[in-house]
């Protein structure tokens, strides 16, 4: 490698530090290649670790806390009011995010991997130009994209740092708890975020545009959501369409439309959770055989190989669901396939989970899919009342539901709200990727007394005679 | 009501295939869904469920008939009232909803299966009977299909010798390896595929066949002079005028000379079986492998048009793209190695044949040239390795040297190539 204004050369280079970028360099390394890591950020993890999920959930598990020990007075455990040292808070979240960068870092080290902080541009299909780096330039046999996705802003509106109007990065970073958020948008984004500020303190306003919040869920998995934040948010505006948002001398205001009224909203700050645009509009994509969608999206196949035969495209900025696992995925596939393996995305279902309290999770179809798609299907719902466990957490308005084929019982979809969802959906995801029935499901021994119990149960119910609820009159082994 | 259920489009490129069951009898009452035809496409086997309810009026096919798609296969009474988004039997066979759906259904199998599918080529769909619980393909079943892939592969043109074969298909020697990580660091391969089939072919014919070789060398100068004059106008016509071209003519000229070269050895029935039709089989080195596409009657073929078609049966081994029945029915092969390099080497027979021909290189060498007065001279000629293995259980030595002699003679002259051949 030779340094100064000289161009170096890489078997695979890999643009971006996320989940996307670091697994698809990760993999190339431990495959024998010879591997360079561009990202705009000094430590791997892109948004993911730096401004995303990791101090989302690191906050979110603070409020849980603050809920349970709430939720602790009718179970006869008081404690005193909370107090909330903000700069601490931040001061934690800034130590977990610490903690893994480095790690990220050693392992990336210890492979051999050189990471570049800097940021690239294609010249050809086969060298990128650096930006702010002390190289001026890659030649690559192969090139990763993985520059992920940022939020959407409205239209001739740009996030400025500082300003009244926040993105998620900004919310994230704390900086202070405004009296009153006005949050647009009622995707996982917001509802996220709107915990945690609520929790904190503030005031806090959803505006939706469609007709019920998470609409990517199925609507009886968002209702005990929906119940609780009602409880808890200021107001929830279904049917809000956003016109226009400003900043005023005292805080912001948002114009909306809503049951053909029009409307507008003061509050200290505004969150914009409206969705995210692919990061490919920077990267000299014109100088390569790479094309992209009228989204931005960059074109890929199964291989996550894009038009130019040369350069792959992995998560967020290869569309689909932008979830970081589903980046990770893509990125080994990605370096697999450039290391000459034959493999590709083939994920039969991508997890979902949405950290709220109550959690929700989802995998593979979902009832509403279903519907729409006049795929046919049934559906098993095992209230979480009959479960001895939530009973005995005091959080018996869960649910986990079950959706199969209608005759074999092939597990096609799994949809669970309530408490610790994040960790029941593995099972689910597990059993669809496997092929399980619903009697595999049933068969298999759940611990008692466990939420894993409720899938057993759900699974019961298509066999049709689950323990803890009463069978439907007809069942399928009648007569046995 | 009597609707008509068409071969529907199978996708990828898939337009004709072979019925391999047909498991319902006119009069039968179906629903919609029941299997009702299982057929099998150069890719897969898949089996094909009703897209109607109701009775079945008539059956069009028989067991291994081959249909296009969009042919009427069966006749169906139905009761009226239909979930089928075609409104008459005439509409395009796509809008039969329920074999799309089949087919965009996922196969239920493991991610691990999955990927081992993959590696081997495998189509998840091709696995007609699953053995997992509930009808999940197992890894199992995949490696299975994969034999069965591998059984059928292309460079077997017909199949190797039963007994040895079936006794030991692959016949590896089955002594212990040492642990050559001891001395240094390796890389598994998968032996699979072309790979094995090959091994299997080539270990059946060297162990079976008494191979002799001939070797001499042949002096192209004046054939590549006429070769590159011609190139031109054969590649206006979209072919490629190579000297396996002219091989080709030239051994179809001996193989009529000399027939017993064109022949198999019968050792059940004690008999040389002579065949009077002139396959000639084209060794291609592709990237999966060795593969032998075989052009038919060669005799009866122009040079221009043998140049063509050989292209095209190269370029479609190289895109393996190749049908199974192009790779069968040779009766003689031809190895050119020559655009490789390598001067003389030897071949193995390719089973059931008698003999082969290999090319080498042809490379400008000093040449001892007689003029029509007796004085020798040594002048650069272009002379080209060429080798003649053979069956000695079929042919003797003598026949063989005549054989290749027929063959330089015509290649050495153009002339004679072309009042000789046949």
């Amino acid at each position: 490698m030779v340094m100064g204004d000289m161009a170096m050369s890489t078997d695979l280079l890999v643009i971006g530090g996320g989940p996307g970028g670091y697994g698809a360099a990760f993999r190339g390394a431990d495959l024998g290649l010879d591997v360079t890591l561009v990202d705009q950020l000094p430590r791997l993890g892109g948004l993911c670790l730096h401004a995303g999920c990791i101090p989302s959930k690191t906050l979110l598990h603070l409020v849980q806390l603050l809920q349970d020990a709430r939720a602790a007075q009718k179970m006869g455990i008081v404690f005193g009011e909370p107090r909330i040292d903000l700069a601490a808070i931040r001061s934690w979240q800034q130590q977990v995010v610490n903690t893994i960068a480095d790690d990220l870092m050693t392992l990336a080290r210890r492979r051999g991997i050189l990471v570049i902080h800097g940021r690239a541009r294609f010249a050809d299909s086969g060298a990128v130009r650096l930006q702010g780096a002390e190289l001026s330039g890659i030649r690559f046999k192969h090139a990763i994209i993985a520059t992920g996705s940022r939020p959407r802003a409205l239209p001739g509106l740009i996030f400025s740092p500082g300003g009244r109007i926040l993105d998620s990065t900004a919310a994230l970073a704390l900086v202070e708890i405004p009296k009153s958020l006005i949050i647009v948008g009622g995707g996982y984004v917001g509802l996220e975020i709107g915990s945690i500020y609520c929790a904190l303190g503030s005031r806090v306003t959803v505006l939706e545009q469609q007709d019920r919040l998470l609409a990517a869920a199925d609507p009886d998995l968002i209702a005990p959501l929906a119940r609780r934040l009602g409880g808890q948010f200021a107001e929830i505006l279904l049917g809000a369409k956003v016109t226009g948002v400003e900043e005023e001398d005292e805080g912001v205001s948002v114009r909306f439309s809503r049951d053909g009224k029009n409307e507008r909203l003061h509050g200290d700050r505004i969150l914009l959770a409206i969705g995210r645009i692919a990061n490919s509009d920077d990267l000299g994509l014109d100088h390569t055989g790479v094309t992209l969608d009228n989204l931005g999206v960059i074109t890929v196949d199964a291989s996550q190989r894009t038009t130019d035969p040369l350069i792959f495209a992995v998560g967020d900025v290869a569309g689909g669901a932008r979830l970081a696992h589903k980046a990770t995925r893509q990125g080994r596939v990605a370096a697999e396939v450039i290391g000459g393996k034959k493999t590709g995305f083939d994920a039969r279902v991508i997890p979902a989970v949405v950290y709220t309290d109550p959690q929700i999770a989802w995998c593979g179809l979902t009832e509403e899919q279903a519907r729409h798609e006049n795929i046919p299907h049934a559906v098993h719902r095992f209230p979480w009342k009959y479960s001895g466990r939530a009973q005995s957490l005091g959080m018996a308005d869960g649910l986990t539901k079950l959706i199969t084929d209608p005759g074999e019982g092939r597990i096609l979809g799994i949809g669970i709200t309530g408490r610790g969802a994040e960790g029941l959906i593995g099972e689910a995801t597990l059993a669809i990727e496997m092929g399980a029935l619903a009697e595999d499901l049933a068969l298999t021994l759940h611990p008692h007394p466990t939420l894993s119990e409720t899938a057993g149960e759900a699974a019961e119910i298509f066999l049709g005679s689950p323990t803890h609820v009463l069978p439907k009159k007809t069942t399928k082994d009648q007569g046995m | 009501m009597t609707r008509s259920f068409r071969l529907p489009d199978l996708g990828e490129g898939v337009h004709e295939a072979e019925i391999l069951a047909i498991p319902v009898i006119p009069g039968q009452t179906i629903r919609e869904g029941d299997i009702i035809l299982e057929i099998e496409t150069d890719k897969t086997a898949v089996e094909i469920p009703s897209p109607f309810a109701g009775t079945v009026a008539d059956i069009l096919v028989e067991v291994g008939a081959r249909s296009m798609v969009g042919d009427v296969l069966m006749t169906f009474r139905t009761n009226g009232e239909q979930i089928s988004a075609s409104p008459d039997a005439s509409s395009p066979p796509e809008k039969v909803q329920p074999p799309r759906d089949y087919r965009q259904r996922p196969v239920p199998a493991s991610p691990s299966t999955r990927r081992l599918a993959r590696e081997l080529g495998v189509d998840l769909r091709a696995v007609v009977k699953p053995t997992g619980a509930g009808g999940v393909v197992t890894k199992e079943d995949v490696e299975a299909q994969a034999r069965r892939q591998e059984q059928t592969a292309p460079p077997l043109p017909a199949p190797p010798f039963p007994p040895v074969a079936r006794a030991q298909p692959l016949a590896p020697v089955p002594t212990d390896l040492p642990d050559f990580t001891r001395w240094g660091p390796v890389e598994r391969l998968p032996f699979r595929s072309i790979r094995r089939a090959t091994a299997a072919q080539m270990t059946a014919s060297w162990s079976q066949i008494p191979h002799v070789h001939c070797q001499d060398s042949v002096d192209i100068t004046m054939l590549e002079a006429f070769r590159q004059k011609h190139k031109g106008e054969i590649a206006a016509c979209g072919g490629r005028l190579t000297m396996t071209v002219f091989a080709m003519k030239a051994v179809t000229t001996a193989l009529k000379t000399y027939p017993r070269f064109n022949a198999s050895l019968d050792l059940a029935a004690q008999e040389i079986i002579v065949k009077n039709f002139f396959h000639i089989g084209i060794a291609v080195d592709s990237e999966s492998g060795l593969v032998v596409p075989v052009i038919r009657d060669v005799d009866r073929k122009s040079i221009k048009d043998l140049a063509v078609e050989v292209d095209g049966a190269i370029a479609r081994v190289r895109a393996g793209k190749q049908s199974r029945e192009e790779l069968q029915g040779g009766t003689f092969t031809i190895t050119n190695a020559g655009a490789l390099g390598g001067s003389h080497f030897s071949a193995i027979i390719n089973y059931p044949e008698v003999a082969i021909l290999g090319l080498g290189q042809g490379r400008m060498q000093p040449a001892v040239v007689t003029d029509d007065r007796g004085r020798h001279e040594i002048i650069p000629r272009l002379l080209m390795p060429i080798m003649l293995c053979f069956d000695h259980r079929v042919v003797d030595g003598g026949d063989a040297i005549r054989f290749l002699r027929l063959v330089i003679d015509a290649l050495e002259d153009p002339d004679e190539l072309l009042i000789t051949m046949i």
